[in-house]
């Protein structure tokens, strides 16, 4: 994005396509995930437990359904870093709306336009004035919690009614919860989306070269605008769905949120250059982080810990293809 | 171009002389000259730090670890301290910079070596060092009661009337000024930042200069983290967490191209200055702290859409136009 462009490394082009299957990103992500998978059950005798799995879902489930629209932005060679803080704002008007004694579908409704409607203004920032992304979220981060903290200052909003508790803890069938469900839905959505429509295409093509991509036709600011309203849309979701599960609004909600979203993505095989990537690598990428964080805590590694361990995830996994590469073919 | 970045200082310089103004309306000593004072000082650090990103962010880099670096080498030279309180504060200080140099290296060697995007790399080792720090300390804080009086009074203490530590912010500003116009150095930043590929046949090794930029980042993290502990007397692993986002909407409101090759040592100080001057006055005019981060907000992106303008007017104007249609 601001660098330069750095080779390709997702996906691993080899020789053959059953190599480049073996040795394909999501392919990797798949061996990282069963590897934890292995380690956490031997590790803790409470892993295997239908209840304790169910609850896993819940470490990455809500990052995950932002994870999903953020690729495409990604892909498209944008950024949101506004997206835990849209999370705040969204949670703050529901919060408002419950003092006047709203009804939970107009809380979730509230939530969904709060949500489109920033992402709206950082897509009308980026597109209409062509301004760089990442400090135009920057801006409206500071902004759209700045807001949150404005209204709330250092109160609490409580009192959320009882139907609306469904969304963050609710369960469908016996241990499947309302999220998870979600962010299946969502994953097939996005995959359908961005690898089976022509606007996946374009999204892609815009990632490889906007010019190019104007030329032939692609909208391409058009496109980016409605990424970022997804984006947004998918932040006024996961607020909905944090806001029930806490069952309360703080200002500081979803603080730090953005960067473990991004983390997400960049661990899902999205290069961060725009113009590659793939949904089921997200999906997989948001398994790992949620068996990472919650086999962690089954051993009591407090939560600063566990960043460790997701972030030399992070470094290791971008860093061993192209280590992988130097080391068969030479430089 | 050097006529526009000196108009553009000129124009950041006004907006901070005006926001004095606008203060001192409502509350007239706030342009007292030892207010001023007051207030550089509180900003130093800020200084300091957006001075550090902006090499970065010129090589059309970013430095996403640089508050992380700051709390880590901040909890070193606290504990350091608390344990053997007969180290000499310059020497800690030298201690700072060498842990924040190691810091910076892995950082610099991950992009050198193996071309990972910057981004990827520090939104790594952000959660890493953050994470060490918990693991160095055991989760526990350095109180102001553990630190030796010579590690708090230091950067207190009055050297012609001014604090050490706006000595130190004044040192550090004018190394990056002739760093940055006076050095073979300064110029490959600015020139990878323009144009990596030229830079490359005008011989400039495009990856061992980010290398050394991160270096210059990490320094100043590890310089940053000792003053930084030292002016709040605490250490934990809380320290300045989410700071790094502040430090590059300095850079922002100074007028550092996000996309590398534009910017001056001036306009991030100047940045630096005018969120600092926000932060400093809210409480001082009545207005509840709580509306500090809007008001920086809407400062960035204001900046964001006077930068753009001022970088359509050089060139590229038919490429822009495709871009944002």
């Amino acid at each position: 994005m601001t660098d330069v462009p750095a080779p390709r490394h997702i996906p691993d082009r080899l020789d053959t396509p059953l190599r480049s299957a073996i040795f394909s990103w999501e392919a990797l992500l798949v061996v990282v995930a069963v590897a934890i998978f292995i380690i956490n059950s031997f590790a803790s005798p409470y892993f295997l437990d239908p209840y304790s799995l169910s609850d896993l879902t819940f470490n990455f489930t809500e990052k995950g359904l932002i994870a999903f629209a953020m690729a495409l932005l990604i892909i498209s060679g944008e950024i949101d870093l506004s997206v835990a803080a849209i999370i705040a704002l969204a949670s703050t008007m529901m919060g408002m709306a419950v003092q006047t004694g709203a009804d939970t579908p107009v809380l979730v409704l509230i939530g969904i336009v709060v949500g489109l409607g920033c992402g709206a203004f950082n897509g009308l920032l980026v597109t209409r004035l062509g301004l760089p992304s990442i400090v135009v979220t920057i801006g409206t981060m500071s902004l759209f919690r700045g807001i949150a903290f404005i209204i709330l200052g250092d109160q609490a909003y409580k009192g959320y009614p009882e139907s609306f508790a469904l969304f963050g803890q609710g369960y469908v069938w016996w241990v499947v919860s309302f999220e998870l469900v979600l962010f299946l839905i969502a994953a097939v959505v996005y995959w359908f989306l961005l690898h089976r429509t022509s606007f996946g295409r374009r999204v892609f093509a815009i990632g490889n070269n906007p010019v190019a991509a104007q030329f032939s036709g692609v909208r391409v600011g058009r496109t980016k605008f409605i990424l970022f309203c997804l984006t947004g849309l998918m932040s006024g979701i996961a607020s909905v769905l944090i806001t029930s599960r806490l069952g309360s609004t703080r200002p500081s909600i979803a603080q730090g949120y953005e960067l473990e979203v991004i983390t997400m993505v960049v661990l899902g095989g999205v290069s961060i250059l725009g113009g590659a990537g793939s949904i089921l690598g997200v999906v997989l990428a948001a398994f790992i982080m949620g068996l990472v964080t919650f086999g962690l805590g089954l051993l009591n590694v407090p939560g600063i810990v566990m960043s460790i361990f997701i972030g030399l995830l992070l470094i290791i996994v971008i860093a061993l293809p192209i280590v992988w590469r130097r080391m068969r073919g030479g430089r | 171009m050097k006529a526009f970045l000196k108009y553009r200082e000129i124009w950041l310089l006004a907006a901070i002389i005006v926001l004095i103004g606008l203060i001192s309306t409502r509350f007239p000593a706030f342009a007292d000259p030892g207010n001023l004072r007051q207030v550089f000082n509180d900003t130093s650090i800020l200084m300091i730090l957006a001075l550090g990103q902006m090499v970065v962010i010129l090589t059309r880099s970013i430095d996403l670890s640089m508050a992380s670096n700051l709390c880590f080498t901040g909890m070193v030279v606290a504990m350091l301290n608390a344990a053997h309180p007969a180290i000499p504060i310059p020497l800690l200080i030298v201690i700072a910079l060498l842990v924040g140099l190691v810091l910076g290296a892995i950082n610099g060697l991950l992009v050198w070596r193996l071309n990972i995007p910057s981004i990827v790399v520090t939104l790594g080792t952000l959660t890493i060092y953050r994470g060490a720090t918990f693991v160095l300390s055991g989760g526990a804080w350095v109180n102001a009661d553990k630190m030796s009086p010579d590690f708090i009074g230091f950067q207190r203490a009055a050297f012609l009337g001014i604090p050490v530590l706006s000595w130190i912010a004044i040192l550090v500003i004018a190394l990056f000024f002739i760093l940055m116009t006076r050095t073979a150095l300064g110029r490959s930043i600015y020139a990878i930042g323009v144009n990596p590929t030229a830079s490359v046949y005008a011989g400039i090794d495009v990856g061992r200069t980010k290398f050394i930029v991160f270096c210059i980042s990490g320094m100043i993290g590890g310089l940053s983290g000792y003053l930084w502990i030292s002016r709040y007397v605490i250490a934990s692993v809380e320290v300045a967490n989410g700071y790094e986002l502040n430090i590059i909407a300095a850079c922002v409101i100074g007028g550092i191209s996000i996309a590398g090759g534009i910017g001056s040592a001036g306009g991030a100080v100047l940045g630096a200055l005018f969120l600092g001057i926000i932060s400093n006055a809210l409480p001082v005019i009545n207005i509840s702290p709580f509306w500090q981060m809007a008001i920086s907000g809407s400062a960035i992106i204001l900046a964001v859409v006077l930068n753009a303008r001022g970088e359509r007017r050089q060139g590229r104007i038919i490429l822009r136009k495709v871009e944002a249609a």
